[in-house]
């Protein structure tokens, strides 16, 4: 199971890669996993504005269906629409493809609370026991 | 039987008829159907539609029935849906021409007996919950929660003390926090405590005067009492909120225990689980509301009211939440429950709660060595076991479930509830002898051990049904909706 260097990570499972002011963001691949197969994406309007933890979406799986959470605050510039027909992307390539919205991020500070891939691998590896 | 059973319009042969009819010649027909307007002719001559014999037709539909799973044919141990047997005498009941040729528009004077019965089945949900008043109009268990929520929302509406938030468990029945955000309200989560249960000071620690209610369902979804229901109760009402209980899995508590005893203001019941109604094909259910006094005056319109003259419905209900349903709710499940409940009376629907709680504590007593049992507080109606000792196998709920089916038995409900992971929870209701639930433990127990010995024959369960794994995922991500001809 990989989780880059390059990402921030959330408890409840999404990454962000911090690109300029903006930032993309996603589930990683633990969360792919634990859901199985994704088979539908439910994404917000771009403009569309959301606090630190707010739900922006819903990821729904053969299993279950999970509310997805902003890691920070932020404006929707851009969704990925692609995964409203390939909703497989989100398995196959959760860090790349499978990305799910882009924000314009409204407070640096929030993006240095978040996790790094160590602190995210160690938090991983205690929701397994 | 596994017999390969083309769909209808993929049999018979072009102008093949079901019976011929002696003595009607096709120019007779013609002669109907000049007769009828031109907007009602069809002149493809029902181009598509199946053309079989009757002998097709029987064994198509009875070979499609012989592949179903259900309480008729085996055990139905789905978690949280309490699949119990419906008795025939329900049915019977439910067919006879005075109550089945009533038409929902009858004047009340003329359907005295029907409104009776209504008013009967409302008394005696009523008594089950300890409350004051009943409304039978919800269509299911969801839209009674619907209507508990709009139920809350009225009653601090009408203080002039509008809420916004409602309080949710993470053990709480899986419905309940869309009904909560379809009224409007934003839901807090409450997480329940490595027992399953859930803390009064964990709601007492995020209960303020923004929330309006506290939707708690009891036994929760792990199948467990909560211990702490009054206290929890006490919380939520010392900051002026209210307390709604899905009723979900009354299966556990009726003739024993009442909801109003622990606190509840509000609840729903789901006489298509408990009351012993037909469900699980997308039919019809009932989903009845019950309240306190102080909250009756919100109830929906249309009301059953005793004059000097009988029964009759009024409109007459200013604080009203409105109409949740069209005419009086689904009688014909009603039906059926009043003859249950008539049956059994008050004793016996104890001993059905008795036998039901009995029953699960059997399964997950001989089964609790074999699969990991991740809470240890006493279960009520229904157990819940997780797969993570099969894990080191390769072998996983769905597997187990899949395996279930070579058996005979259908599976029980799976990874749900969601604070387990890997969920495999079993219901077997009290409708199941001893020899069946032993005959289903011993099923898992293979099933165990073959998990360890040969894991592939797991994996690839089941053989024996006519299509083994589907791809479930296939058909959610490109679903095929309509049928046509190849």
């Amino acid at each position: 199971m990989e989780f880059p260097d390059d990402l921030r990570y959330t408890q409840e499972h999404e990454w962000l890669r911090l690109e300029g002011n903006e930032a993309l963001v996603g589930i990683t691949d633990f969360a792919q996993d634990a859901l199985g197969d994704v088979v539908f994406v439910e994404l917000p309007s771009i403009g569309a504005t959301f606090a630190s933890g707010q739900a922006f979406g819903v990821v729904e799986s053969n299993k279950t269906v999970s509310d997805l959470f902003a890691p920070v605050a932020g404006r929707v510039t851009a969704v990925n629409h692609v995964l409203r027909d390939e909703p497989e992307l989100v398995n196959n390539d959760p860090y790349g493809t499978g990305w799910m919205i882009r924000l314009v991020v409204t407070d640096r500070e929030q993006v240095n609370r978040l996790l790094d891939a160590e602190a995210y691998r160690t938090f991983v590896a205690q929701q397994r026991t | 039987m596994l017999l390969d059973e083309p769909l209808v319009f993929e049999r018979g042969a072009a102008g093949r008829i079901g019976w011929p009819v002696a003595h009607i010649s096709e120019s007779d027909t013609d002669a109907v159907i000049a007769d009828l307007p031109p907007a009602l002719r069809r002149d493809d001559g029902l181009a598509g539609f199946p053309e079989i014999s009757e002998l097709e037709a029987v064994r198509h539909f009875v070979r499609l029935s012989q592949w179903n799973y259900s309480a008729a044919t085996t055990l139905y141990p789905l978690g949280s849906c309490t699949m119990k047997y419906n008795p025939v005498v329900n049915e019977a009941v439910a067919r006879l021409p005075g109550f089945a040729a009533l038409h929902p528009l009858v004047p009340d004077q003329l359907a005295q007996g029907a409104l009776e019965l209504i008013a009967a089945l409302e008394h005696a949900l009523a008594a089950v919950s300890g409350l004051d008043a009943v409304s039978l109009q919800p269509a299911a268990g969801a839209q009674g929660e619907l209507l508990g929520m709009l139920l809350i929302r009225a009653y601090h509406t009408d203080r002039g003390d509008p809420r916004r938030r409602v309080l949710i468990p993470s053990s709480a029945h899986g419905t309940n926090p869309a009904s909560a955000a379809l009224c409007g309200y934003d839901v807090t989560e409450v997480p329940v405590d490595a027992r399953g249960l859930l803390p009064a000071r964990a709601v007492a620690a995020v209960m303020d005067e923004s929330v309006a209610a506290l939707m708690v369902t009891n036994p929760n979804t792990l199948g467990l009492f909560e211990e702490e229901i009054e206290a929890v109760a006490a919380a939520v009402h010392a900051r002026g909120g209210l307390v709604y209980m899905d009723g979900a899995n009354v299966n556990a508590l009726m003739g024993v225990a009442k909801p109003a005893d622990m606190g509840i203001d509000v609840m729903q019941f789901n006489l298509h689980k408990t009351f012993s109604t037909p469900h699980g094909g997308g039919g019809p259910g009932a989903g009845p509301v019950a309240v306190r006094a102080s909250i009756a005056d919100y109830l929906p319109v249309p009301r059953l009211v005793r004059t000097a003259a009988g029964l009759g419905w009024t409109d007459d209900a200013p604080k009203a939440v409105g109409r949740m349903r069209s005419f009086y709710g689904n009688f014909g499940v009603l039906l059926r429950a009043y003859a249950y409940v008539a049956r059994l009376g008050g004793p016996g629907l104890a001993e059905v709660t008795r036998l039901a709680v009995l029953n699960a504590n059997y399964v997950r007593a001989r089964l609790c060595g074999t699969y990991h049992l991740p809470y240890a507080t006493p279960s009520m109606h229904e157990c819940v076991f997780s797969d993570r000792d099969l894990q080191d196998f390769g072998v996983s709920t769905l597997d187990v479930a899949k395996r279930l089916l070579d058996y005979g038995f259908y599976a029980p409900t799976i990874y749900f509830p969601l604070v387990v992971k890997g969920a495999l929870m079993i219901e077997p209701t009290e409708t199941e002898t001893r020899e069946t639930l032993d005959r289903f433990v011993e099923a898992l127990t293979a099933i165990a051990d073959e998990a360890r010995t040969d894991p592939s024959l797991v994996r690839n369960a089941p053989q024996r049904t006519v299509l083994a794994r589907l791809d479930e995922t296939r058909a959610a991500r490109r679903p095929i909706l309509r049928w046509h001809r190849r």
